[in-house]
């Protein structure tokens, strides 16, 4: 589904991720786990080319989506990103009431009436385990929703758009016990429609959601494999190291 | 001891500084307050002066039934525009005017007495042989005994005079006419057009700064606006007199270059850098999540500035059109300088106007201090300030309810 041969990118002259090739499954949740800085975060944003806004960087390798390479020129960006959902690490819903949220990228990519934009809205919070807590309060500010509930309603606002793929950048980082418990819940009931890429701090996280985890460090991809794998009887001892915390 | 010395370097550090802001802030707040009630009170303080010009009266002949003139009626009469009594409500005779002066005329020193003891006399023999006659006389000459002499009653000016008047001659003797409509009729016009020009030039060139501009050109432009913003508005009066009008009067074929239209660009050039500025800054303050948030759905840039930043930025937008519109208000010199400075109301953007700040400055020099003239200008300060209140209010309420569409 997503492939990736011989990446190699660089922020200026740090050069942060280095020669990574993987494959990703489709209808899988992939968790990437590693130390801070490790480049997992960048590695993530390659796929909706969220790093094209950042300034002075450069990529080299290929990167394929259902055989497609992303970065070719004939690829449209927005395109690409309605296929590609991202959720990010803080909530970051619009100051907009929770419907319009919803709505946003509907309306940006021009699709559909009125009513089919209801639907796909209340599918989508549906989708996202949020509509019963929110079904009355459409019309309401997104700010007045608590921490947990603007995550699930960012990630009811990726997947409004239908796409195929859902990044999550450290979805639960920000987030208490039982919104993080909720989310996780969601991604298992996801994974059936979408396919999957979770990055994360937390290895419990990892190993509870994720299918297949890789280990990065330091801009390099270390191990990658089936979770159950990499946690009960990893390859490399760096990842033993990792996950029994004698590092990171 | 050591816990002595720590409670007493408490209150050296906290207490003292905590108290000094205090007497600041509250300082501050107050004289603002007295600043405005000064305002007010001197402002409101017109309407306690007579319309006739202090320390005279008008006489007319006792048989005249005209009771009372007002303002305007007088105006009309000594400019010889109302030349008939009919008109006023009198009989059917000519009106005669008297001016005080013309007593020296009709006699000489000595008919007057010495110290001119008998100038009341003469002047009540004046008004006496004259039934169509008005005078106009200073009071300690006015003959009071005489018979066939009615003395006017003089009226104090009205408030609704002052504020529906369609004159402005606060010089005008002997009754002055303080009509104010002209006045905010030019501030209106010229800062509505310098408005209408500056916001959509001001917002651009901020959306062009804080989204499109690459770094190296932002740091180029925007520098040179906010020195823009540094020039003094004398000299943007200059520009606009020397550069700006002769160019507005050549290619409009127009009698005068300085005009509404003129002050209208004039104003909204030293609004530029204000507007540009704090929307730029607003809408950069769009936290990057919102962005890429947009972003990341498939929204192209110009979705993510118009359906995102724009709208997140709305307050700092609103604060710089509001901060935009106020200097464009109560800007004096430039306006004062370029609009040709005509207190009448305007019909076309191209004619001479006079604005509110502009009528204060010019005309403040040549006020006889605490006398009407002097206390109308200050009321007009007042209405200046209920005008920039009612700006920046409704341009909250409006920004509030904008911001409610937008959730």
């Amino acid at each position: 589904m997503i492939e990736t041969q011989n990446i190699n990118f660089y922020y200026g002259d740090f050069q942060a991720l280095k020669n990574i090739s993987m494959k990703m499954d489709a209808n899988t949740v992939t968790a990437f786990i590693g130390p801070s800085g490790c480049g997992k975060s960048t590695f993530l944003r390659l796929f909706n080319r969220m790093n094209d806004l950042i300034e002075n960087t450069r990529l080299t390798g290929t990167c394929l989506l259902n055989k497609e390479n992303i970065y070719h020129k004939s690829i449209q960006v927005d395109e690409l990103r309605k296929k590609v959902g991202m959720v990010f690490q803080k909530p970051n819903p619009f100051p907009k009431s929770v419907f319009e949220n919803v709505a946003y990228g509907l309306r940006v990519n021009n699709m559909g009436n009125k009513s089919y934009i209801a639907q796909r809205v209340e599918e989508s919070l549906k989708a996202a385990a949020l509509w019963d807590e929110v079904k009355d309060k459409l019309k309401k500010s997104a700010f007045e929703l608590s921490g947990g509930q603007q995550q699930r309603l960012c990630i009811a606002r990726a997947l409004a758009v239908s796409p195929s793929v859902l990044l999550m950048d450290e979805p639960a980082s920000a987030l208490d016990p039982i919104s993080t418990s909720k989310i996780e819940e969601l991604i298992h009931l996801l994974k059936q429609k979408y396919t999957i890429v979770i990055v994360t701090h937390n290895m419990q996280q990892a190993a509870r959601v994720s299918d297949k985890t890789g280990f990065f460090m330091l801009g390099e991809l270390i191990e990658f494999n089936d979770t159950k794998k990499i946690f009960l009887n990893p390859e490399k001892e760096q990842t033993q190291n990792y996950i029994t915390g004698r590092f990171g | 001891m050591r816990t002595k010395k720590s409670i007493f370097f408490k209150i050296i550090t906290e207490r003292i500084p905590e108290f000094l802001l205090g007497i600041s802030g509250s300082l501050t707040s107050l004289i603002i307050l007295l600043i405005i009630v000064f305002l007010f009170r001197e402002g409101f303080g017109l309407f306690s002066n007579p319309s006739v010009e202090k320390g005279y009266v008008l006489c007319v002949h006792a048989s005249n039934p005209v009771e009372k003139l007002n303002p305007d009626q007088i105006k009309q009469l000594f400019d010889s525009e109302i030349t008939d009594w009919k008109t006023v409500d009198g009989d059917d005779l000519p009106v005669m005017l008297f001016r005080f002066d013309e007593i020296f005329s009709l006699y000489s020193d000595e008919e007057l007495g010495e110290n001119y003891s008998l100038l009341p006399q003469k002047l009540g023999e004046v008004i006496a042989e004259n039934p169509n006659i008005i005078a106009f006389l200073p009071e300690q000459y006015v003959p009071r005994t005489a018979e066939w002499v009615k003395i006017l009653p003089s009226e104090q000016i009205r408030v609704a005079d002052f504020f529906t008047g369609k004159d402005w001659l606060p010089t005008a003797t002997p009754s002055s006419l303080y009509g104010v409509l002209p006045l905010i009729a030019g501030t209106l016009l010229v800062s509505i057009f310098a408005i209408l020009i500056a916001l959509p030039l001001g917002l651009g060139a901020a959306v062009y700064l804080s989204e499109l501009a690459n770094e190296r050109t932002r740091k180029i432009l925007k520098p040179m606006t906010e020195l823009l913003a540094g020039i003094p508005s004398v000299v943007y009066g200059f520009f606009g007199l020397a550069v700006l009008a002769p160019l507005i009067q050549k290619t409009l074929n127009l009698p005068t270059g300085e005009t509404a239209f003129t002050g209208s660009v004039i104003l909204a050039v030293m609004a530029l850098p204000t507007i540009i500025t704090i929307a730029e800054d607003a809408m950069r303050n769009t936290p990057r999540a919102m962005r890429e948030a947009s972003l990341a759905l498939g929204g192209t840039q110009w979705q993510t500035i118009y359906k995102v930043v724009i709208p997140y930025a709305s307050s700092g937008i609103t604060a710089a059109a509001v901060l935009g519109t106020g200097r464009a208000i109560g800007e004096t010199m430039a306006v004062l300088m370029v609009t040709g400075n005509a207190a009448v109301i305007p019909h076309s953007l191209f004619e001479p106007v006079r604005t509110i700040p502009a009528a204060i400055a010019a005309e403040l020099g040549e006020a006889p201090a605490g006398g009407a003239h002097y206390q109308s200008l200050f009321l007009l300060g007042c209405i200046l300030f209920v005008i920039t209140m009612l700006v920046s209010v409704s341009a909250e309420i409006i920004s509030k309810q904008k911001y409610k569409e937008a959730v």
